[in-house]
């Protein structure tokens, strides 16, 4: 028998997203739905769990399970749902302010627990649902209406912390190169543990200067590595576009044994009897 | 020569020595071999802020009946040393006719004892247990106890053999020479407070504590999965829980902070495990956030609160009743949940399977409120009756029409698939959504579904778990009490009882929603009604007072920790109301 063939679209729900036109996370969406497909697994054994934001949506724009939780929460409910149930696969979604800021703290152990799940988050530099407010990831001389003038802080590299960190698999893409994002999202999938990818996707409306970005990112001069010194090394010269697979490596992912069985209590209630 | 008759159906004891000294183990061998012998009580410690080397006492009660609550006094202490003993001789003095026996090596007693009544004898703890190969002080301290209140030795050993088993034989018998050494030396003293013989035994014995019993109901309830963040009091809990989990194929993981611990078991259960975590006050405060996702998305979860004295970090090992506000009124927007508390440590089989039970029939959080002074106890307890709820998620069963997760239903309970069910896919939400779970910010979805999950927590049949209404029915004078405090409301009914003073008891295991019916039903005929809680503000009857009318005299014995409220100040209370 041969295997069900899915097509992307069998991955779209019938909701029509509240992202602007133009926004990035259109592409992100097309690029998750097409790397599903390619790798055929069934909609139903797929979940999608975000935080809040406007990349955080995405879940209900899938034909996926999925989950719209709490602010900066995805990755401890993605976690906690593929421990429990580790034949799903799963991917946990966030912006870089649910990401690295609210949650900044779920990402560092989430790279360091090295569950086998996924994390994309769609880094626009903003936050973009709260119309317009630096994030982790903004510039330092970036003008707002909360932080006039910018913030006057460096930003946060995801890419270095996620490494140091020790997640297993790290990459970053541009959300209009749709067949790198397809193909590196594939990759991050089946790598075993915690893959993350942070994905390069513009809020038009707030940062209508992140449509140039489409000229400015580059694919990395320097080829994947599972050597993380060599990693580091690369992205200490990162100038924040370089797209790809930075590293791939051979930790072994966290592991809970679990089982259907109902299991039988009469030896725990046993040890209380004197 | 001393208050007592010469056979106590009660008897407080304390073991003192600063940590390390073994204090602690020695009280529960001791607790361990009267249950063996047949009797009740329980254990319980003192601890200081210090983790090791500050002061340590382990407390016991030993009883011909149930116990569910320390005396206010000891009626035999015995200090292997004095570091530290004034921080809590004042809260739990030596009993008039009571008995100290303290090593003249660690210098003189505290004022508080060498003020009381009592009887002191000195006994060279030290020198014995150096005397001896291998000795110890806290098993010198066995064997004075043990032929103090006429435990027997061989029942002793059996326990010292079980907890001293990995280290040999030899430690065995070293143990022995200790415990052989204490009884010859307490013999001389020429005074003994022993124990009444038990009451025959109608069933096997338990020994467990509130946090114990809790995780060990949340197994029985079904649940396998746990996330976990330590804080005291309720570390024991997902201590206990880990490895039993792994014992029955679930998993317990620990999270990075309690934010992550909530919703690990949201996405667990998300993904059809029934899940639990426990905390205290500061992490169930950083916990409410996503207690609303799990009532807004439905998803059921169980959260034990072991409370302790609050706010902020408080007293972190001891007790207080001081979270029902946060449990019941902490959410944001209008977040129907149901909060249950166990009335006392045997009851927390009951109340945590009860809990899971109703978290996974309704798919809602269950805030499960125990405390301190129930959690860490250590209670012989008749063992727990098995019970049986048919608990089960009401299934998805594919259909033609797409999947409604959040329909609209008779009970308020929609059909729940889970991961891997083709045809259920959903996205559970914390936004207003519609029956089928898009996103909606239209009046009357939010109206659908607020209606919808307030149908299925106040429609639900609770059965007559509710609580319990106890004593003599005619009675007009009601104690009125919830929780952990059940106990010690139970005990002054008896103690009034004996006086030929009536009065009855309702404690409240259902705090939320509040059983309307069964507590005006439980309280009709009544004049008096007495509230007695563990908090400052009277958070239990300003609750109650805001869902029931009160057409009662009405009275509240409440206070904050650190201080227990025990059966003799609730007595004084209903004794002088009753005779004024
Ligand atoms: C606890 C909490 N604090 C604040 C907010 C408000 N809030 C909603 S989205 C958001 C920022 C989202 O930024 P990002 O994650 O970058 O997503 P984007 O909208 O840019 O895709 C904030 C602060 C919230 N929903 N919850
Ligand atoms: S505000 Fe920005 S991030 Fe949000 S939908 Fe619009 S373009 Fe996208
Ligand atoms: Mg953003």
């Amino acid at each position: 028998m041969n295997a069900p063939c899915f097509k992307a679209s069998d991955y779209k729900s019938d909701i029509n997203p509240i992202w602007c036109p133009g926004c990035g996370d259109f592409h992100v969406l097309m690029s998750i739905t097409k790397a599903l497909a390619k790798l055929g697994r069934p909609p139903e054994q797929i979940a999608v769990i975000s935080g809040i934001g406007c990349s955080s949506r995405i879940p209900a724009y899938t034909n996926c399970y999925g989950f719209h939780g709490v602010h900066g929460r995805s990755l401890a409910v993605a976690a906690g749902l593929k421990v429990a149930r580790p034949d799903l696969t799963v991917l946990a979604m966030s912006g870089d302010g649910d990401g690295f800021s609210i949650g900044g703290n779920h990402f560092l152990h989430a790279c360091r627990r090295n569950v086998d799940m996924t994390y994309i988050v769609m880094d626009n530099r903003v936050y973009g649902m709260t119309k317009g407010q630096p994030s982790p990831t903004t510039e330092p001389d970036w003008d707002s209406a909360l932080s006039p003038g910018g913030t006057g802080l460096s930003p946060f590299h995801p890419l270095v912390i996620a490494l140091a960190s020790g997640a297993n698999f790290v990459a970053r893409e541009f959300s209009g190169d749709i067949k790198a994002c397809t193909e590196t999202i594939v990759q991050a999938i089946n790598h075993p543990g915690f893959s993350f990818v942070e994905i390069l996707s513009p809020c038009v409306t707030f940062r209508p200067d992140e449509r140039e970005w489409k000229n400015q990112v580059h694919l990395a001069s320097v080829p994947e590595t599972d050597d993380p010194a060599r990693a580091a090394r690369r992205i200490m010269t990162d100038d924040g576009m370089n797209t790809g697979i930075l590293y791939r490596g051979r930790r072994k992912p966290y592991f809970a044994s679990v089982s259907d069985e109902e299991g039988d209590i009469s030896a725990l209630e046993a040890a209380f009897e004197i | 020569m001393n208050a007592h008759s010469d056979h106590a159906n009660n008897i407080s004891f304390a073991i003192v020595g600063s940590g390390g000294a073994g204090a602690m183990t020695a009280g529960a061998i001791l607790l361990e071999a009267a249950g063996k012998s047949g009797w009740y009580g329980l254990l319980n410690r003192s601890v200081g802020p210090q983790i090791r080397g500050g002061e340590a006492a382990a407390l016991v009660r030993l009883s011909t009946k149930p116990a569910s609550c320390m005396s206010k006094q000891f009626d035999i202490l015995v200090a292997i040393d004095w570091k530290n003993a004034d921080r809590f001789i004042n809260a739990m003095p030596v009993a008039s006719g009571g008995l100290v026996i303290c090593d003249p090596a660690a210098g003189d007693p505290p004022k508080a004892v060498l003020e009381a009544d009592c009887t002191i004898v000195q006994c060279p703890i030290g020198e014995l247990a150096k005397s001896l190969p291998g000795g110890r002080e806290n098993m010198i301290s066995v064997g004075l106890v043990t032929q103090l209140v006429g435990l027997s030795l061989e029942r002793v050993m059996e326990v010292v053999a079980t907890k001293l088993g990995s280290k040999g034989e030899a430690a065995i018998e070293n143990g022995r020479a200790c415990i052989e050494a204490g009884i010859q030396a307490a013999a001389g003293f020429g005074h003994a407070i022993s124990m009444a013989p038990p009451a025959e035994k109608t069933c096997d014995r338990w020994l467990i504590t509130g946090n114990e019993a809790v995780g060990l109901g949340a197994l029985r309830g079904g649940i396998r999965f746990a996330a976990a963040y330590p804080i005291t009091p309720a570390t024991e809990v997902l201590e206990y829980l880990a490895p039993a989990l792994a014992s029955v194929g679930g998993a317990l993981v620990q999270a990075e902070d309690e934010l992550a611990s909530i919703n690990m078991i949201i996405g667990a259960s998300f993904g059809g495990r029934p899940s639990i975590t426990a905390t205290s006050g500061p992490g169930l405060s950083l916990m409410m956030e996503s207690l609303g996702l799990a009532a807004a998305s439905e998803t059921p979860i169980v959260v034990v609160d072991v409370m302790r004295v609050g706010p902020s970090t408080g007293i972190a090992t001891k007790s207080e009743q001081s979270d029902l506000n946060i449990a019941v009124y902490g959410f944001h927007g209008d977040a129907d949940h149901v909060v249950v508390a166990p009335l006392g440590v045997a009851d927390c089989l009951f109340t945590a399977q009860w809990a899971v039970h109703i978290a996974e029939t309704l798919q809602s959080p269950v805030i499960l409120l125990s405390d301190q002074s129930i959690g860490q106890a250590r209670v012989l307890i008749d063992k727990p009756a098995e019970v049986s709820f048919l608990t089960r998620r009401k299934p998805f069963e594919k259909a033609d029409e797409p999947y409604k997760r959040y329909a609209v239903t008779a009970d308020g309970v929609s059909p729940m698939s889970i991961p891997g069910q083709n045809g259920g896919q959903y996205t559970a939400d914390g936004l207003t959504h519609t029956e089928r779970g898009a996103p909606s910010s239209a009046r009357h979805d939010q109206r659908i579904q607020l209606e919808k999950r307030r149908t299925k927590i106040e429609g639900f049949d609770y059965g007559d778990h509710w609580g319990v209404a106890e004593g003599d029915d005619g009675s007009d004078t009601v104690i009125l009490t919830w929780g952990s405090l059940t106990g010690a409301a139970r005990e002054a009914i008896d103690a009034l009882a004996a006086e030929g003073i009536s009065a009855r008891l309702v404690s409240l295991r259902q705090i939320l929603p509040v059983p309307l019916k069964a507590l005006e039903g439980a309280l009709a005929g009544a004049k008096r009604v007495l509230f007695v809680e563990q908090s400052f503000s009277g958070q239990f009857y300003r609750h109650i007072r805001a869902h029931i009318d009160l057409p009662y005299e009405v009275r509240s014995l409440n206070r904050e920790g650190p201080y227990i409220i025990g059966p003799d100040e609730i007595a004084t209370q209903i004794r002088e109301w009753k005779a004024q």
